[in-house]
């Protein structure tokens, strides 16, 4: 069914992604955690194109790469290109796939790794494009939730925070729509989760809450996904300050969810999950990030078709 | 006087799109470039509809529209019909029709679409449930007909 589906194919939005392929992608992942394969890669090269910063993402990519026996190249500054000289992302392409077997690319502009990946005829992966997508980021969000907490069906997620900007909030929610767990979204009337998400989600047939009030719906979740109120996407800086410090996730908060709750995180956060839950169990937020390795490592082996 | 007139003549040869929304009338016109047209081209707006309340009517002789042409005008004004006249009599009337895919003559509504930053062509694709709606290819953000700008 999902037999090497996955070689020579570009990720490049989450929406892309059946149930199957979600699922067969986790267990690549599972089973590259388990047993490292170091010379998986060897010979292949990772072109990594960030025309926008980022540490996480760019890093876990090139050390996914690189634990996989391949090599990387490429820049973390657009202005050190042709890019600068005016050069179209079209020609950066067609130059780079004659370079390497695989694009990485962040770029600001929405729909900037779609024009790539038809730009070239080795796989794209898009390691985030402005407001649109960041599939990788799902993906492991997913392998996290999974690891953590077993089955996606019957769970309770909460996501909490900028509901309206945050991508990644989008995404999961997309991704989990193939399963039968429940959503409460936790946000300010503001910057609640569209109404063409919860269209979306109940139309599928999904257990949709939508609240502002997060110590009341706490005691639901199975994972209380945190998001960051993102400044940069405030045209005002009064509205910013007025949302900035609406939800933060403490002890407090802590003692009102689950025991057995899971905090996550996409990171970076800036001031809404108290540092002092770090080392608790059900703080997993590093975790998470960490799990971006064999996810990574997984997208990579299966695109180049070194795993079926 | 008594007697029924037409607002605008009919023609011998060419097309004739009724029941265009009165206020989408002038885009249809920008849109088939008949601002240009080197031929009659005759347009009536806020005419009394049933259907619409008011509605347009261009007629443009000699000219046969494109079945393109048509889908295209399904984006605009999803509610139009089209008459192709031989000889004064309504040789084939036409409903217009979505296309799935739009390529080339719309703009992405988001001004971070790489469409609107580089050399590149538009697509979305039509979603017509409850309203029409344009999905890019490339920024995947939605937009609704009110938001629909033609390149």
């Amino acid at each position: 069914m999902v037999s090497n589906s996955f070689k020579g194919r570009d990720v490049l939005s989450i929406n892309d992604f059946s149930r199957e392929d979600l699922l067969h992608l986790l267990k690549v992942a599972a089973q590259l955690e388990e047993k490292p394969r170091p010379e998986l890669l060897k010979g292949k090269i990772m072109a990594s194109l960030f025309f926008e910063p980022s540490t996480r993402t760019k890093l876990s990519f090139a050390a996914s790469m690189l634990k996989l026996g391949g090599e990387v190249i490429g820049f973390a500054d657009a202005g050190t290109t042709s890019v600068k000289k005016g050069e179209t992302l079209w020609d950066t392409t067609r130059m780079v796939e004659a370079y390497s077997d695989v694009i990485v690319m962040r770029h600001s502009v929405e729909g900037a790794p779609r024009l790539s990946a038809e730009a070239a005829s080795i796989p794209v992966i898009n390691a985030g494009d402005g407001a649109n997508q960041h599939p990788t980021q799902t993906l492991l969000d997913l392998y996290t939730i999974q690891k953590e907490h077993g089955d996606f069906d019957g769970m309770t997620i909460g996501f909490v925070g900028d509901l309206k900007y945050g991508r990644t909030v989008h995404s999961l929610a997309v991704a989990l729509s193939h399963f039968k767990c429940s959503m409460h979204f936790v946000a300010p009337q503001a910057l609640k989760m569209p109404d063409s998400y919860i269209t979306m989600l109940k139309d599928k047939g999904i257990a949709v809450t939508e609240t502002d009030d997060l110590e009341s719906a706490a005691k639901e979740f199975d994972v209380l996904y945190m998001t960051r109120i993102q400044e940069e996407r405030f045209p005002d800086p009064i509205e910013y300050q007025k949302y900035k410090s609406v939800y933060r996730i403490d002890k407090k908060i802590l003692k009102l969810c689950k025991e057995s709750v899971k905090i996550m995180h996409p990171l970076p956060r800036v001031g809404e999950i108290d540092p002092a839950l770090d080392e608790m169990e059900q703080a997993i937020y590093f975790k998470q990030a960490a799990n971006g390795i064999p996810v990574r490592q997984a997208i990579l082996g299966l695109v180049l078709g070194a795993l079926e | 006087m008594t007697s029924k007139t037409l607002r605008i003549a009919a023609i011998k040869e060419g097309t004739v799109i009724d029941h265009i929304p009165a206020e989408k009338i002038f885009s249809v016109v920008r849109f088939l470039k008949l601002d240009k047209s080197e031929g009659p081209v005759s347009v009536a707006t806020n005419l009394t509809s049933k259907l619409l309340g008011k509605k347009g009517v261009i007629k443009i002789s000699g000219r046969e529209l494109t079945s393109m042409e048509v889908e295209e005008i399904a984006l605009l004004a999803p509610e139009a019909t089209i008459n192709i006249i031989k000889e004064y009599d309504v040789a084939q009337k036409r409903q217009v029709s979505l296309p799935k895919q739009i390529k080339g003559f719309v703009c992405c509504m988001n001004p971070n679409c790489i469409t609107n930053k580089q050399p590149v062509a538009t697509r979305f694709s039509v979603k017509n449930s409850e309203g029409l709606t344009l999905k890019c290819s490339y920024c995947e953000r939605e937009m609704g007909q009110k938001q629909i700008r033609i390149i």
